[in-house]
């Protein structure tokens, strides 16, 4: 667990970070743990040392892993199955259960069966017997998706979007990895954007919403094409709720934004850590000493608790 | 002594002109070679602009830890996913401009221009 004085230097400790605009950003880059949650429009964050963030007992506990790449054997990670592995064992060790699990793609490196093969193997020996995925550019290679939605996607939309309710929460699984144009970033497509507008049409504004999709839904660096190229059409149908989450992988770090209801957050890898925006010549694998690998990947447990407007996330690294 | 500086000047004008003649048309001479690479090197294609002779066959070699690919925009050709160290051929073999990307990191973008 990364705790400790240096994760208490990236946040505001005095727990009253607000913003009178209504927007704040709240960053947790690779190796800190951090709990961030808002709390009536005001968001609090606490590292993962702070006690207070430990007992935090929701309605809904689920945890969301991300970019498991199987398959990947360069000097950033040679065992990612292992510290896949060690993502299930701390799944498996929360004082709170996961009721399931949302991984948001990357699910192999090059869309091989056999890597497809091992994960799912791995993955059986997590205590939550639900796993909800969406997948990466990197599950999709070579046959737009099929053997993808084959295996993880059978009864879904178009190039594998879908729906579900857990718990009076409604979570919406985007795929915006497929028919991406030159030079842009990532693309939902009209005809997802027209069944999401559908898909939220009967909800009441309360409802809470849970996104997930692998690339960023907020632009987080677009010169790394770290966003989503139609993103703000999407969110532009979930502005009128009060609680939306939007839960992404692809950047291989943990990141928080809050604009205004949409609480935005990308998850840490299982596999190996990229570099933060512009810190490094391109987006490709970080090498870091084998001891630092495992504080720089991680799971994240989100909980969700009635009456809050937005579900509190903690991060946590395999270490 | 005022007709040798014109002249002078004038012969001095007339080098520079064919100078940089002769530089813009060593700019635009397309790569000689029977056989050029590109390099996918950092998320980039090196060089990102090309020009080659007709008939050149062009390789591109992935050189990152991470899988590219090579797609013309129109699919004039289209690598497989290529991993590290893995190259794809496309022989040009009609004259014009092509554009090109890597569809599983499309901000990745090249040309080749052949003559
Ligand atoms: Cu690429």
């Amino acid at each position: 667990m990364a705790s400790g004085k240096n994760d208490e230097l990236l946040f505001d400790h005095n727990h009253d970070a607000v913003d009178r605009r209504g927007f704040l950003k709240c960053m947790a880059w690779a190796g800190t743990g951090a709990l961030c949650v808002v709390q009536g429009g005001v968001l609090k964050s606490f590292s993962l040392s702070d006690a207070q963030s430990r007992h935090a007992k929701g309605d809904l506990s689920f945890v969301q892993i991300s970019d498991s790449h199987m398959g990947f054997n360069k000097a950033a990670n040679p065992d990612v199955a292992g510290t896949l592995q060690a993502a299930v064992a701390k799944i498996n060790a929360l004082t709170d259960p996961a009721e399931f699990i949302l991984h948001t793609g990357d699910i192999t490196h090059l869309s091989k069966p056999v890597e497809f093969d091992q994960v799912q193997q791995i993955l059986r020996s997590a205590k939550p017997k639900e796993i909800f995925f969406v997948p990466g550019e990197h599950d999709v290679l070579e046959d737009d998706g099929q053997q993808y939605r084959e295996r993880f996607g059978k009864n879904t939309k178009g190039s594998g979007w879908y729906s579900f309710d857990k718990k009076g929460v409604h979570f919406v699984a985007l795929v915006n990895v497929m028919n991406l144009k030159a030079g842009g970033m990532g693309l939902l497509g009209t005809d997802q954007l027209a069944w999401l507008e559908d898909d939220v049409r009967h909800l009441s504004n309360s409802t809470p919403i849970v996104v997930f999709a692998h690339m960023p839904l907020w632009n987080i660096y677009p010169e790394w094409g770290w966003g989503t190229d139609d993103s703000a059409q999407a969110l532009s149908y979930l502005k009128r709720f009060g609680s939306v989450t939007v839960l992404n992988g692809h950047i291989h770090q943990t990141m928080q934004k809050v604009e205004g209801n949409i609480t935005f957050h990308t998850a840490a890898s299982t596999a190996f850590p990229q570099p933060q925006p512009g810190k490094a010549d391109s987006a490709g694998p970080m090498k870091v000493p084998a001891e630092q690998l495992r504080s720089l990947l991680g799971v994240s447990d989100v909980n969700y608790m009635r009456g809050k407007r937005a579900l509190a996330v903690i991060d946590s690294t395999l270490q | 002594m005022k007709r040798k500086l014109i002249l002078a000047t004038g012969l001095l004008l007339a080098i520079v002109v064919v100078l940089a003649g002769l530089y813009r048309t060593l700019k635009r001479r397309p790569v000689q070679a029977s056989a050029v690479e590109i390099k996918i090197d950092n998320f980039n294609f090196a060089p990102a602009t090309l020009v080659v002779r007709k008939g050149t066959q062009i390789t591109w070699t992935n050189r990152d830890d991470i899988p590219h690919t090579v797609v013309e925009d129109d699919k004039t050709f289209k690598s497989k996913v290529l991993d590290t160290d893995e190259k794809f051929t496309f022989t040009a073999n009609r004259t014009g401009t092509y554009r090109y990307y890597c569809s599983i990191h499309p901000k990745m973008t090249g040309k080749v221009v052949v003559e």
